[in-house]
């Protein structure tokens, strides 16, 4: 087990290496820093002095062990065009961010896990092909005609929920949240919904398929034979084992609900990291826009590994026992 | 039918039908069979794939799945009618009444949950124990059906047993509840052949010790010789012969029990060749008119081949052939 938490822990520092390398790339693609960073009537002395400030003089190498240090101590670096420091940009993203992400995946996994296993159980029944048949608009339909769909609807016409913005926030300590109020709450319902949905339509087909594959299977019959409740067969013996693929779509569609929240912030204006993105892509921010590289692919890495650590507490095959003795 | 042991049958199915609703119009898998098991009789079904041996024992247990389902007959437990029973009492009995056996025990057992859970979780859905009685329950069975250190193997999961030990623990499952009868389907085809024999023993001297039926399909003429007492030969969805093993096997009746029992190698007495029954079992669609037998039969005449046979009691024997009808010839 030990063994195992080092191996991936090693594997995700590896990961996170290369995501700051494609990250430090950034920088070396769009010419010279300094000549963006000063006007054109700096005076070669100055623009010098800069560069060994910013350690550009030096080899390439030594410039990315720099970057990785700094992040890794916490420094992140300022943002070119606001010139607040990026940490505290960030931090003051991170939640809306996070909070949209969780709140479009719980949807997703509340409405979704449901459905699978309701068409999964009666794949015959109308109700069955219903979902189905919703569930492939929400495959099909891209995320911002579902968000502008659904301002169209609930704020335009019936104007029931706000079109735009988080709400109030409350601040804990470094935390803002926008779970604490009736306007936050009003506020992240439709982009929760839009962000969601695609989830939900995979979510949904993969529980329908893994359960109609496990319903087929003999220990299903047996636990059949030996005369269990319906209740007991399909929830306890079936759902159980349709959770491993559930899980590491899961785990992996969370990493892209975070990291795609992009577009659903754009169409609700959610002052998320996705928004601040588009901001520092339109400035070439550079900074910022590696910093969230490497913020996403830390979640992203964050998650599997949490994934993998789950495998273990449903599947008690991969769990490494020592004393199993196996008799004739 | 002859019911040698007592005189109430624990199993009676008469007339059994059992069909599969296709696109091209029904087909018919069992075709009119009836038998019956008494108390703590071990009845033997043999035959070849396909021949409907399973199908039936899936009908007795009451899981046909659409588009297959019982179209006439009647199933009857201990006097009671159970072919036509709601699904939940039909549930009830599942277990509780009728124990059952699959093929393969690798995967019979829910590979998530301990054997622990899954024998305790049986014998509370039918007896009324509380937790720690039925644990206790559990490893008595564990120890009943030979598994070394149960106490300890008890908490493990399916996949820290091997093969001929999961088997244990499924028959352990199949009689938690104390069923009458048990439908063991082809219960060591998956084992290795020196485990085969040590199931198929603890499974006789354990339904022997609860008094408990079997019903014992395979294709093993062997293990039907060694263990029932008597014996179903079933080809294409009927009962080709049916009567107590050993008249079945010394003296077979039917042209395909004997085409059978041909093909046994004997021990001990070098054969050339083994007899072979030329051609195959009819698949369910083009089973020919008369006889199902009849293309393949070495004594077919012209009445065979028009009109079907029923069983025809022979001793204690009951044979489903013209040769035995005393207006054949």
């Amino acid at each position: 087990m030990i063994a195992f938490v080092l191996q991936r822990v090693l594997q995700a520092v590896a990961v996170m290496l290369t995501v700051a390398l494609v990250a430090f790339s950034l920088f070396r693609f769009v010419g010279d820093p300094v000549i963006n960073m000063v006007g054109q009537d700096t005076p070669e002395e100055e623009r010098i002095r800069i560069r060994e400030q910013l350690a550009l003089d030096k080899p390439v190498v030594v410039q990315y062990f720099r970057f990785v240090q700094q992040i890794v101590t916490g420094n992140f670096g300022t943002s070119l065009r606001t010139g607040i420091p990026i940490g505290q940009l960030m931090a003051e993203r991170l939640p809306a961010t996070l909070e949209l992400a969780i709140a479009g995946g719980i949807f997703a996994l509340a409405i979704g896990m449901p459905m699978g296993v309701y068409t999964g159980l009666y794949p015959r029944s109308g109700l069955s092909r219903t979902f189905l048949s919703i569930s492939l608009i929400g495959v099909s339909l891209p995320t911002f005609l579902i968000g502008i769909l659904l301002i169209l609807l609930f704020s335009v016409v019936l104007g029931w929920l706000p079109s735009f913005g988080r709400g109030d926030v409350v601040h804990l300590g470094f935390w803002s949240t926008g779970l604490l109020t009736a306007s936050g709450w009003q506020s992240i319902i439709m982009p929760a919904i839009t962000l969601g949905m695609f989830q939900l339509a995979l979510i949904m087909r993969l529980v329908r398929a893994e359960m109609l594959e496990v319903l087929r299977t003999d220990y299903i019959k047996f636990a059949r034979a030996r005369g269990l409740s319906n209740r007991a067969i399909h929830f306890g013996h079936a759902l159980r084992n349709t959770l491993i693929p559930v899980i590491t779509i899961v785990g992996l569609q969370l990493g892209a609900l975070i990291a795609f929240s992009i577009i659903t912030e754009s169409v609700f204006q959610w002052p998320g990291m996705g928004l601040l993105f588009l901001q520092a892509v339109q400035f070439a921010d550079i900074p910022v826009m590696a910093i969230y590289l490497v913020l996403i692919g830390f979640l992203f890495v964050l998650i599997n590994l949490v994934v993998d650590l789950l495998y273990y507490v449903v599947d008690p095959r991969l769990r490494v026992d020592v004393s199993a003795a196996r008799g004739g | 039918m002859a019911t040698d042991r007592s005189n109430v049958p624990l199993l009676e199915v008469s007339n059994l039908r059992v069909e599969f609703a296709t696109r091209r119009g029904p087909l018919v898998a069992i075709d009119d069979i009836s038998f019956s098991i008494a108390p703590g009789e071990v009845l033997g079904v043999v035959g070849e794939s396909g021949a409907g041996k399973s199908l039936t024992g899936t009908a007795i247990i009451g899981l046909l799945e659409p588009p297959g389902g019982i179209t006439a007959g009647e199933i009857r437990l201990a006097g009671r009618r159970i072919d036509n029973l709601p699904h939940d009492e039909m549930r009830k009995i599942r277990g509780k009444e009728i124990g059952a056996i699959f093929q393969d025990p690798l995967t019979s057992l829910n590979p998530l949950y301990r054997v622990s859970e899954q024998l305790i979780e049986t014998i509370r859905t039918h007896l009324p124990m509380d937790a720690s009685q039925a644990r206790a329950r559990a490893l008595t069975l564990l120890q009943e059906v030979g598994i070394p250190g149960a106490a300890e193997r008890l908490d493990h999961y399916p996949h820290q047993f091997s093969g001929g030990m999961r088997q244990r623990v499924v028959i352990a499952l199949a009689l938690a509840a104390e069923p009458k009868l048990i439908v063991a389907d082809e219960p060591t085809t998956a084992l290795d052949v020196s485990i085969q024999a040590q199931i198929i023993s603890l499974l006789k001297r354990l339904c022997r010790e609860h008094g408990t039926a079997v019903m014992l399909i395979t294709h093993d003429m062997g293990v039907i010789a060694e263990t029932a007492d008597r014996v179903a030969v079933m080809y294409a969805g009927r009962i080709a012969e049916i009567g107590p093993v050993q008249d079945v096997v010394k003296r077979p009746l039917h042209p395909y029990t004997t085409g059978l029992m041909g093909a046994i190698p004997a021990i001990g007495h070098d054969v050339h060749a083994l007899t072979q029954i030329d051609g195959s079992m009819p698949r369910l669609d083009s089973i020919p008119r008369g006889c199902a037998f009849n293309p393949r039969c070495t004594k077919v005449f012209d009445r065979c081949r028009v009109e079907r046979p029923d069983p025809i009691p022979q001793g204690r024997t009951a044979v489903a052939c013209w040769l035995y009808d005393g207006a054949g010839r």
